[in-house]
């Protein structure tokens, strides 16, 4: 990093801090306090933490300079498939969960490892051929539930879905306790992190976006990780798609194939990875989904109207991805 | 242009340039990669703006903001990296953002009809309507120029034209040249090839750290007095002295019978430790695609490779490297290097298992500590190990590449225009390195388009055509005339 660099660097960390203390204290103050109640920010960690979940995995695939749009329908696909397989096996109690979640990840990946081949042997857009394991994953989520969310027989999953962690700890603290779901984001946010940022694996899906020729050149089994990264993007959607079965005791076929495709891109987009490919962060795309979810936190203790709140939403978007434009191109000049 | 300046973050890239050029003149400017000549003429046409200094057309002061200015203006920039668009035909290409229109559509046979007159006005005879992707590179170039032209131009800049061209394509755009300069055109020509100076230049400006060192008429100075300016200092001699290779140096490489996939031709040659073979030819003559298949980096339809006498799997870039082949390709930028990534990055990309510890994670400590050895062994310009590699110069990213290759132990490196675009100080020391290589027992292919390169660098040359090895030279029979008669296909 050059000096202008470093000091672009931290005049946005700057800039970046005093607006947000800024915005917190102005709706904060509106809404007399609610805004920073300890359970009001346990509540936006748990209403961003689906939409995080799956940008997480999307990341992986843009950072590759490809696109997954298939998460929406896998998270479907996955709850109803976890659904219908704890209904029909004998097993109780953590070795049930276990064996659930194994199923939903084995799903998730498989459909991962459908969406990359196309991409790998015939060099086919991921556009297409994600999109179409959208349309087939949430046909296939219908044809297994006859259209009908499965409901769970079995309560062994309420823990995971509703439940919270250090319950004693955080009572004792007079601190609100931190939901089971939150505490799964976090980990896959460790994990995908060191994952990316400390791995070989991690250095190679930079080296795929960022000049795919030069990777093959040297070495890299190009395939090979771009199979894998679809494969993480699919895991990251059963997990999700788990998470929301053990929410509602039920597996839908409607879950996940509304907002949480496009919200998710977005999360990764304003977190600062790069569409183009070669850049980005599973740390911003964090930021990015937290941003997005502090938002619509705000705006509903505000009362603004709830059509009103998805154009405030895109136009923050748009500003987002402007502002980094702006900041590169002053890096550039 | 007067009194121009020009300042990046942390480097000042020009400080007071000033230069003229007359109509009907070409003015050669010269200078090492960073003396600041691709920055001067971005600031001409109007790519970048100065930050001191005036631009004067014709004794009137002009501003220049954007690159449409400058065309206004008539100063056509034909740039080293191609501005085409691949998919578009010749004449859509020649006439893009200048479209003829008759009722607000594309008039296309007006289109084809200026197109045809720039072709007539330089002599050209170029296929029509095809897309430009089909063309060869010499070709792509030549459309470059008529795109230029077609804007009515009267002032030319040509950055390093000759670059990616055969002889005989150079000695067609020289006629264009000269061409141009009897119409009363001004052309600025960049360039690194000294040989081409004395043929075209009427005057030479040689830049050195942003300013300009001389400015004088061609004639009056020579080729030696150039480079001294150049570098600050007297090169001695151009090409290092060969080691002989030992009479019982052991095979290293061993090629046989391969022939590329969709080809009918096949290639035996060997290459011993301590050797360096030379592949000469022209553009498209298959030198390339012979050192891809030697490399895994296409499949080979038939034939082996070998690896001191073992055998290696083709068509994988992994076994390749595993079996210690280092591939320098050709165009560093496209597939050397990952410009958004660092030196580092870059440096380790191909051996990364090497740096993973027990615990699965890169050390980057170790990678910075053996980044730096490289930096300092090949003393590659950078200010350290996380600078970006986009952020280099062209001879400093090849040095990267070089450093990439060295970092494992490669027995064979095929090199494929090593020295492409790059100055003459960075190019000595490539030559050096790749002497260094040899006398440690490294079996070395060379792919070059310049010849005086091609016949200084190598122990024995193999001339190529057609895809196949059309002639074998030992060093003292490898003559300019004899080379050049096999790679036209003017002798056997």
């Amino acid at each position: 990093m050059n000096e202008r660099g470093r000091l672009s660097y931290w005049l946005r960390i700057a800039a970046a801090v005093v607006l947000f203390v800024v915005l917190v204290a102005i709706v904060d103050a509106s809404s007399r306090g609610a805004f920073l109640e300890p359970s009001n920010i346990v509540r936006v960690l748990r209403q961003i933490t689906y939409n995080c979940i799956l940008g997480v995995g999307q990341t992986f695939v843009i950072i590759t300079s490809g696109i997954d749009l298939s998460v929406g329908s896998l998270v479907a696909l996955t709850g109803v498939v976890a659904a219908l397989f704890a209904n029909s096996v004998h097993l109780s109690g953590f070795p049930l969960i276990a064996a659930t979640l194994a199923v939903c990840l084995a799903v998730g990946a498989a459909a991962g490892w459908v969406n990359a081949l196309p991409v790998v042997k015939l060099n086919l857009p991921p556009f297409i051929t994600t999109l179409a394991m959208l349309e087939m994953a949430v046909g296939a989520a219908f044809i297994l539930s006859h259209g009908r969310p499965i409901a769970l027989q079995s309560t062994a999953f309420q823990n995971t879905g509703i439940g919270s962690f250090f319950g004693g700890v955080t009572t004792a603290l007079h601190l609100p306790n931190v939901p089971i779901p939150v505490i799964w984001m976090l980990v896959v946010i460790g994990v995908a992190s060191v994952l990316l940022t400390r791995t070989r694996f991690g250095r190679y899906v930079f080296a795929i976006g960022g000049n795919e020729e030069a990777a093959r050149l040297a070495g890299i089994n190009v395939g090979r990780v771009k199979t894998a990264v679809y494969m993480i993007s699919g895991a990251c959607a059963a997990i999700v798609g788990f998470l929301y079965m053990a929410l509602f005791s039920a597996g839908s076929p409607q879950t996940g194939t509304g907002d949480e495709l496009l919200e998710s891109i977005a999360a990764v987009v304003v977190g600062g990875t790069s569409l183009m490919g070669g850049r980005g962060s599973v740390i911003g795309t964090f930021f990015g989904a937290l941003l997005i979810g502090v938002l619509y936190n705000a705006m509903n203790l505000l009362n603004v109207d709830s059509y009103l709140q998805k154009v405030l939403l895109g136009a923050v978007i748009l500003l987002a991805v402007v502002l980094d434009e702006l900041r590169k191109r002053y890096l550039a000049r | 242009m007067r009194g121009i300046g020009k300042s990046f973050p942390g480097v000042r890239a020009l400080s007071d340039v000033s230069l003229t050029l007359e109509a009907g003149e070409v003015l050669v400017l010269v200078g090492e990669n960073g003396a600041g000549k691709s920055t001067l003429m971005r600031i001409l046409a109007g790519a970048l703006q100065a930050d001191e200094g005036e631009i004067l057309i014709n004794g009137s002061v002009v501003r220049i903001g954007t690159p449409q200015e400058a065309q206004r203006l008539g100063i056509g920039m034909i740039y080293q990296e191609f501005t085409l668009v691949p998919q578009l035909t010749v004449p859509a290409n020649v006439t893009l953002g200048a479209e003829p229109t008759r009722a607000g559509l594309i008039d296309a046979s007006a289109g084809r009809a200026r197109t045809r007159a720039v072709f007539d006005e330089l002599g050209l005879e170029l296929p029509f309507d095809v897309p430009v992707s089909r063309l060869s590179v010499g070709q792509q170039q030549l459309v470059e120029i008529a795109k230029a032209l077609a804007t009515s131009a009267r002032i030319i800049v040509m950055d390093e034209p000759t670059a990616a061209l055969s002889d005989r394509e150079i000695e067609r755009l020289f006629t264009i040249v000269r061409r141009l300069r009897a119409a009363g055109t001004g052309i600025v020509y960049i360039s690194h090839r000294m040989e081409e100076l004395g043929r075209i230049a009427d005057r030479v400006l040689v830049m050195r750290d942003g300013r300009v060192v001389t400015q004088r008429a061609a004639s009056e100075l020579t080729t030696d007095e150039i480079i001294a300016a150049m570098v600050g200092r007297r090169l001695e001699s151009h090409f290092p002295e060969l080691p002989p290779v030992a009479p019982d140096a052991p095979v290293r490489l061993g090629v046989r019978d391969l022939r590329r996939a969709g080809f009918s031709t096949d290639v035996s040659f060997s290459v011993r430790a301590g050797e360096i073979v030379g592949l000469a030819g022209l553009i498209g003559a298959g030198r390339t695609g012979i050192v891809r298949a030697v490399a895994g980096a296409d499949a080979p339809a038939r034939g082996e490779v070998r690896i001191d006498g073992t055998a290696i799997a083709t068509g994988r870039v992994g076994a390749a490297i595993a079996a210690g082949i280092a591939f320098i390709t050709e165009d560093r930028k496209a597939q050397g290097l990952v410009l958004g990534m660092t030196v580092r990055e870059n440096v380790t990309l191909a051996h990364l298992a090497d740096f993973v510890d027990r615990d699965l994670l890169v050390d980057m400590a170790r990678e910075r500590t053996a980044t730096h050895r490289l930096i300092d062994e090949l003393q590659i310009r950078t200010p350290g190990t996380e600078q970006l590699a986009r952020n280099l110069s062209g001879g400093t990213q090849q040095k990267v590449v070089l450093a990439k290759w060295l970092l494992g132990e490669a027995r064979v490196f095929l090199f494929d225009e090593p020295t492409r675009g790059i100055d003459v100080g960075a190019k000595s020391e490539i030559y050096r390195l790749m002497v260094e290589l040899a006398r440690r027992g490294a079996a070395i292919v060379m792919v070059s388009s310049d010849l005086p390169e091609v016949l200084g660098m190598s122990h024995r040359v193999l001339v190529i055509r057609g895809s196949r090895i059309a002639a074998e030279f030992t060093r003292a029979e490898a003559t300019p005339d004899r080379v050049i008669a096999v790679a036209t296909g003017a002798a056997a």
